[in-house]
């Protein structure tokens, strides 16, 4: 396939993801409407709240990172997107995975929240500082059982390719690393709560208490932005842990619905869960999720 | 409007925004001028909408994604609450609340404003980005209603800022004020709320309005 080919097929399969992810957040807000016996909104309201926010005529900035801010949020969530591979076994929809492809993953996750830090800094709300010192500190303590969750199973697999990883994973349910290494499953999908931004992890953009969090002065193209790049976050990191963890998938029918239902989890669990303060998350972190990251090396290697 | 000389002469000026010298760790003296440095002393701009199918589809857009300022004055703030709740359930006509001026795109003037709260209002409403909208909520915001003759309220609320919808009762029911956003969505359909432009043609007039009712004017002519 030559390049022009592949950059194609990459576009289009952003183009899929990002309609999948603005979707998908509808659908999850119509049924948590229907549970609290609410109409609620359209499922394609996302779509217009994206519009009307590209259509806001007046625009101010603060400096040149809060330009920036956006730009590196959505670099971030591309980031992920470019370098994973989404359906197994296609040549079209592998991206430009890569044998260390699940480090770089790893790292790319992390860096959006880093240019949003400094761009939100820069807009000098003090909800954004305090936003942001709230979401820095809880990402890192997510950090570490979610990376020894993913060294529990480089370990198992003996391997960093993501697609390599969903290959050992095939041939059924009874393959998948959630049921040959469920301590190394149950931190990371325990520290995915918390990368989603749910209830009870949700005091970093906490309504009612924190206007907003980070992006609090963000308006108009600059919010269109961080709202494009969270649809295609969203859908990118439950692809992510649909390749580690269920066995990655064949086509865009079984991508779409474990996405779902991944994605469907940590807003079960934010409905039944009140909202954690920092001081009550970060302890949490350290303590389930972190012992079975560690259970789940110890295992391995005995 | 003033211009920016006697807005530092203002003995109304927050001890904070007056000029003041700060010593820098280095003992290097930088010398601060609040209103100049920390603030933007632009005038904002007449925005022109797009013309023709354009400017309809995007209108469009923005009558299904109304944006509410949290914002409460008066009686009305508690009537708002109930419209999020299931028996009203504004979220299926694209009405949401947010919680900064920055992101939204309709201020609710929920009832009588104190001279004290009209400041507030008008920050708040400088800040949301054209196009902006202004619902008023109750008679209070008409005609002054049972507060006409206080000393302390403002008795019409289009001479300080321009408002699209009026919502007359005294308190109008959610019901009504679900109606009064379906009111907003027709002008905004048509193109006829353009009230953000209308607000920079005539600001002359209503800062002259506002500045007659506010007399501790100590921010800057326009609140970025
Ligand atoms: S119109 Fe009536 S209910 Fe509304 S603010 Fe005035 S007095 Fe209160």
């Amino acid at each position: 396939m030559s390049l022009f080919t592949r950059i194609l097929f990459v576009l289009l399969g952003l183009f899929i993801t990002l309609n999948w992810g603005l979707i998908m957040s509808g659908i999850i807000r119509k049924i948590i409407a229907r549970l609290s016996m609410r109409r609620g909104i359209k499922v394609v309201q996302p779509y217009i709240n994206l519009i009307k926010n590209f259509s806001i005529r007046s625009q101010l900035t603060h400096g040149v990172m809060f330009y920036l801010g956006p730009v590196f949020r959505l670099s971030g969530g591309v980031g992920v997107f470019l370098f994973m591979p989404m359906i197994y076994g296609s040549i079209y929809w592998t991206n430009f995975s890569f044998t260390g492809d699940l480090i770089l993953i790893s790292y790319f996750l992390f860096f959006g929240m880093l240019g949003m830090a400094l761009g939100a800094g820069e807009g000098g709300h003090p909800y954004s500082a305090i936003g942001i010192g709230r979401g820095l500190a809880q990402f890192t303590a997510i950090e570490v059982p979610m990376t020894l969750a993913i060294i529990s199973i480089a370990i198992q697999y003996n391997s960093l390719s993501i697609t390599e990883i969903v290959a050992a994973q095939q041939g059924g349910i009874m393959n998948w690393t959630m049921v040959t290494n469920p301590f190394a499953t149950i931190a990371a999908m325990l520290a995915f709560l918390g990368m989603m931004g749910h209830s009870p992890f949700n005091v970093v953009m906490a309504p009612q208490e924190n206007p907003i969090g980070p992006p609090t002065e963000y308006h108009g193209t600059f919010l269109g932005v961080l709202q494009t790049n969270r649809a295609i976050l969203h859908v990118v990191e439950a692809v992510l842990f649909m390749n580690l963890f269920f066995g990655g998938a064949t086509n865009w029918g079984i991508l779409i619905l474990k996405t779902f239902l991944i994605y469907f989890y940590t807003v079960f669990v934010g409905m039944v869960f009140p909202r954690f303060r920092v001081d009550q998350s970060i302890p949490w972190f350290f303590k389930i999720p972190l012992v079975f990251g560690i259970l789940a090396i110890v295992l391995l290697i005995i | 409007m003033s211009d920016k000389k006697d807005i530092h002469e203002d003995k109304f000026l927050a001890p904070e925004n007056r000029k003041h010298v700060v010593i820098g760790p280095d003992g290097e003296e930088i010398h601060v001028d609040p209103l100049n440095d920390y603030f933007c002393t632009d005038m904002p701009k007449v925005e022109k909408p797009y013309k023709g199918v354009m400017e309809k589809f995007l209108n469009w857009a923005r009558a299904e994604s109304l944006w509410v300022l949290a914002f409460g004055t008066g009686c009305g703030s508690i009537e708002l609450p109930p419209l999020f709740s299931p028996r009203f359930d504004a979220y299926r006509f694209g009405v949401a609340m947010r919680p900064t001026p920055r992101q939204s795109g309709v201020l609710i003037i929920s009832g009588y404003l104190a001279v004290k709260t009209l400041k507030r209002a008008i920050r708040s409403y400088e800040q949301m980005q054209n196009p902006k909208y202004v619902i008023a909520l109750g008679s209070c915001t008409i005609n002054g209603g049972m507060y006409w003759d206080s000393y302390n309220t403002i008795n019409r609320l289009d001479h300080y800022l321009p408002v699209d919808v009026y919502i007359a009762g005294c308190m109008p029911r959610p019901e009504a004020v679900l109606a009064g956003f379906m009111k907003l969505k027709e002008r905004i359909k048509k193109g006829d709320a353009e009230g953000a432009n209308e607000y920079v043609e005539k600001l002359d007039w209503y800062k002259a309005n506002q500045k007659k009712i506010i007399k501790d004017w100590n921010m800057p002519d326009y609140n970025w």
